[in-house]
Parts: C-alpha cells; structure tokens; sequence
C-alpha cells in the first residue's frame, strides 16, 4: 500500500525507475497476480475509457434527470471552428471531460477515476496529449498506473469521497492524478511528477460538492472540466522547472483536513452551495422522475424547499 | 487498495458510492438468499433516502439482486427486468439514527420459505461495508471470497474447516466464529484469498455437523 508520495519517489531512486513501474510492482506483490496479467487488465479499463469518450461526443441522449445532454457534442464541434482560441490540445481537453460526464449521467458505462463523478478528468487528459503527441496504448496504461499511485496515497492520508471530503476530494483528486500522469509521460521526473501533483491540487483546494438535487450532474460536469485543466496547467508548471514549496504530501494533508471541516451542506447533500440557490432549488424542483410505483422522494423534498422559499415551480 | 479501485470499477453511472456500490450490496444479498429472491423489501437510510431514484440507485440494487456486474448493461433496465424475473421490490425510507453511515442499505429479501437480511454501506468510490447478516454483527467488504458455514456447536468443527481448506491451498484472510449459546448453533465467517472451488464447498456440505452453507463470491477488486 503506498501512502505517501515522498515514499514513492524514494523508491523510484532506489530502484531507478519511473512512477509506474514503482506502482506496478506494488500491485503485484499485494495481488499476487503477474504484471502482464494487471496490464492487460488496465489495457481494457482504457478501452472502456475510450469508448465512453467517444460515446459522449457522438450524442445528445439526456441524463436521467434531464438537466444534461448534448453538451460535450455542441462544444466538441463548436472548438473545432475558429472561435476557439485555446488550440486543439485544450479544445480536446474540455470537450472530453464533458463527454464521459454525460455518459456517465445517462447511466451509461465509464470507468471510475477515482469515482464517476470525476470519470470526466483523467480520460480528457491522457486521449487529448496521445492526440497530440503520439502516445501508444502501453505509454497510456503505464499513465494509467501513475495516476493510480497518486489516487492510492489520496485515499490513504486524506479521501476520495465527496461525501467525505468535498468536491475537492472528488475532481482535485482525479486532476491531481492526471497531472502526475501527463507530466511523466512527457518526460518529467519524479520530482517534476510531484510538484505537478502539488501544482494541481493547490488549486482545488476549499472546493465544495453542492450538487443540483444531489444529482452528479450539475455542476459536477463542469467541474470536470475545470480540473482537467488545472491538471494540465499543473503539469506544464511542473515541466517548465518550477517547484511549489508546499511537497504533494503536505497538499494532500491539508485537502484531507478542509475536508472534514467542511460543513455538511457542503459534502453531497444537496443543502448549500449551488444547489442551494434560487435557480438550483428551482432545477432540482423540475426534475421528472420516472419509474412505477416508486415514490417521488428526492423530487418532492426539492418541492418542499422551494415552497418555503417562495419559488415553486408552475404546477 | 489496488490500482483497480482507483481507475475503476467499470461501472454504469452515475455515482460510484450511490450506483455501483449499491449494487455490490445487493449482490451479497443474492448470494446470502443463495438464488434470485422472489421478494425483496429494500430500506434505504440517509442519503441514499432523499437522492436514490436520481442515481439510479433503486435500479442498481435491484440489478444487483438478479446478479449483474457493476458494468452491465442491462443495469439500467432491470425494474423491469425484476418483473419479468418474477422479483417483487419494495423500496421504504428508514432511519437508522445519526451513527449510521450516510449511504445505508437494508435487505430484507426472500424466496419461499428462505429469508435473509443484510445491512450494508455503499462508503465512496464503490466499495462496500456490511455490517449485520442475519442481525448478526459482522465486518464483510466483499474483497475477499467468503464462505458462511452454519454448525452445530460440537468440538473441532473449526479445525477441521480450516484443515480442508489449507489442504486444498486455500489461504484464510479472517476467521470469525461466533455462537448464541453453548452446544446450539455455531456460525462461522471464512474469508479467503482463493476462491473455493464447488467440489470444497460440497464436501463441508456433507460434514453431518454442518447445517447450511452460503458462498458470497467477492464483489469489489
């Protein structure tokens, strides 16, 4: 089990190996199974990532509530005209995180990354910079692995849980976690990997889980977005040289004490925040469910909330 | 914590903990019932209470109950699934008090004269805690394979489980053995790192000291 990243870099120097391969072999000496074994594994959890990317890019199908649908489609096509000014490499970027975020809220089959609520990030990152710059599907797993090392020390010292921890938790984890990856994978050491992590996840830090409805939805798809590209904002801090004086285990840390501190309404109950507003209780009280003859509770406690605040919606 | 519970499970949306995990606790509920139930009562606590339709959650445990992996498609689908299966749900808001764990579920699911209970926690990122089988306290995560051996109360039933099983290359993770009273009914709580083939299983079936045995397959990575 790793639990500190400064362990794992001791160990990258140690043994002269990158990231991954500290993480692989972790992985096989706690599972017993061989490596080749757990990379395939990983090859065909990336297949799956793929996929959902694609599948989010290629329709307009709405989430379960309705609030979502078509987004990642219209930016996607959007971004490739000449209104956008971010370059095909960030324009990928955002459009990605959107996409597995509505598959994933359309009930439809993604990868957990560290959780669905921030499957959007890491698969926006690693298609993007393969497009970019020609990685093959072994570099990816191997990111896949590095990523993997960083979630694995987040949910040692702090959480991966918005329930637990905030979104902070959720998408600064997933962000922290693609950083890491892209910046080895484009060459950066160790150390340049870490202060990617810290890069990253200091700029996610406080950040509430305020759902609309306690739906992962809104604003959790854009969230997505904005970690994707703190991660690679993170990432080219990091390859540029620069180091952030706080170390990545220190950033962790104190992610994980916001966390606790933070008041309930801020961890995924749908009570403050966003969804808490005017127009989010205003959402949250449109939402149709479907569904035989099942009681409407999720629903008709939103009602209830925007009945005392004067704002029910027309019957 | 293996590298496939932070890039996974693979997994129908949308929440980790509300979703997939919700379904890992009905599938321990399926294997403890030991076939698809005919009824099942469902009690959901705290958040799991106010947000279930809208993860998809009521869908998920039930997919669980007919034993769909996290990553099935047919997840989506499976009320009626549940229908034409012959499984009458009923999913009720309970309070469990403040201890609980936010993301709570109870089982209570049935076929013919069987029935069975679980409660269990859905705790982030798909993993699972249970907490009671039978009202009886225990502390399953569904990342080992785990064989329930209900006994009667005599002398060496334990050694001669775990001789059979280390005789078969079987490695115990934990043991628990627990009794109500003295020369009644003994229950015993096997997790292994191995899965155990058929064959094993039937021979402690056949021990004539041995009342029933239940195999929850492990559900998380």
């Amino acid at each position: 089990m790793l639990t500190s990243i400064a362990e794992i870099i001791d160990r990258t120097r140690a043994d002269g190996v990158p990231i991954w391969q500290v993480v692989l072999t972790e992985e096989v000496e706690d599972t017993e199974q061989p490596e080749a074994a757990i990379l395939e594994r990983l090859a065909e959890r990336l297949a799956t990532m793929r996929s959902a990317v694609e599948r989010g890019l290629s329709s307009d199908a709405p989430s379960v509530s309705g609030l979502l649908g078509g987004g990642a489609r219209r930016f996607e096509s959007w971004r490739q005209g000449e209104a956008s000014i971010v370059g095909p490499f960030v324009g990928r970027v955002i459009a990605r995180a959107q996409a597995t975020m509505e598959v994933n809220a359309r009930m439809g089959t993604i990868v957990a990354t560290p959780t669905a609520g921030s499957s959007g990030i890491l698969p926006a990152v690693l298609f993007s910079a393969a497009d970019e710059l020609g990685f093959s599907e072994d570099e990816l797993v191997r990111g896949l692995l590095t990523a993997a090392g960083v979630g694995q020390v987040i949910v040692a010292r702090a959480s991966v849980s918005g329930a637990a921890g905030g979104c902070q938790a959720e998408t600064g984890s997933a962000a922290a976690m693609a950083a890491a990856a892209l910046t080895e994978l484009r060459g950066g050491d160790p150390e340049s990997a870490s202060h990617s992590v810290a890069f990253t996840l200091q700029g996610m830090l406080g950040l509430v889980c305020d759902p609309i409805a306690g739906l992962v939805e809104v604003p959790c798809l854009t969230r997505n977005v904005s970690g994707a590209v703190q991660a690679v904002a993170g990432s080219e801090l990091a390859l540029a040289g620069l180091h952030f004086p706080i170390p990545a285990d220190e950033v962790i840390d104190v992610m994980g004490e916001i966390g606790n501190q933070l008041d309930e309404k801020y961890r995924e109950t749908a009570r403050g925040g966003l969804a808490a507003t005017p127009t989010g209780q205003r959402l949250a009280a449109s939402v149709q469910w479907e569904g035989p003859g099942f009681e409407n509770t999720n629903a008709a406690r939103a009602r209830d909330l925007a009945r005392e605040a004067g704002l029910a919606p027309d019957e | 914590m293996s590298v496939f519970d932070i890039i996974g499970p693979r997994m129908v949306g949308p929440s980790s903990s509300h979703t997939a995990g919700a379904l890992r606790l009905g599938l321990l509920a399926r294997a403890l019932l030991g076939c698809t139930p005919e009824r099942a009562t469902i009690g959901l606590h705290g958040s799991f209470a106010t947000t279930y339709q809208g993860h998809g959650t009521d869908r998920a445990v039930v997919a669980g109950l007919l034993g769909m992996a996290p990553d099935d498609p047919g997840i989506p689908d499976s009320l009626a699934a549940a229908d034409r299966e012959g499984l009458e749900v009923v999913f009720e808001s309970i309070d469990l008090g403040a201890a609980a764990h936010p993301n709570t579920l109870r089982f209570d699911v049935a076929a013919g004269e069987e029935s069975v209970s679980l409660l269990g926690a859905s705790v982030g990122g798909g993993a699972i805690e249970v907490s009671h089988v039978n009202d009886r306290a225990v502390d399953l995560s569904g990342r080992f394979d785990t064989l329930l051996i209900q006994a009667r109360d005599v002398p060496g039933t334990t050694a001669t489980i775990t001789q059979r099983l280390a005789a078969t290359g079987i490695n115990i993770a934990f043991l628990e053995v627990g009794r109500e009273k003295r020369g009644r009914e003994a229950t015993m709580i096997i997790q292994t790192d191995h899965a155990i083939p058929d064959s094993v299983v039937e021979e402690i079936e056949d021990y004539e000291w041995v009342i029933s045995t239940r195999r929850l397959s492990k559900v998380t990575d």
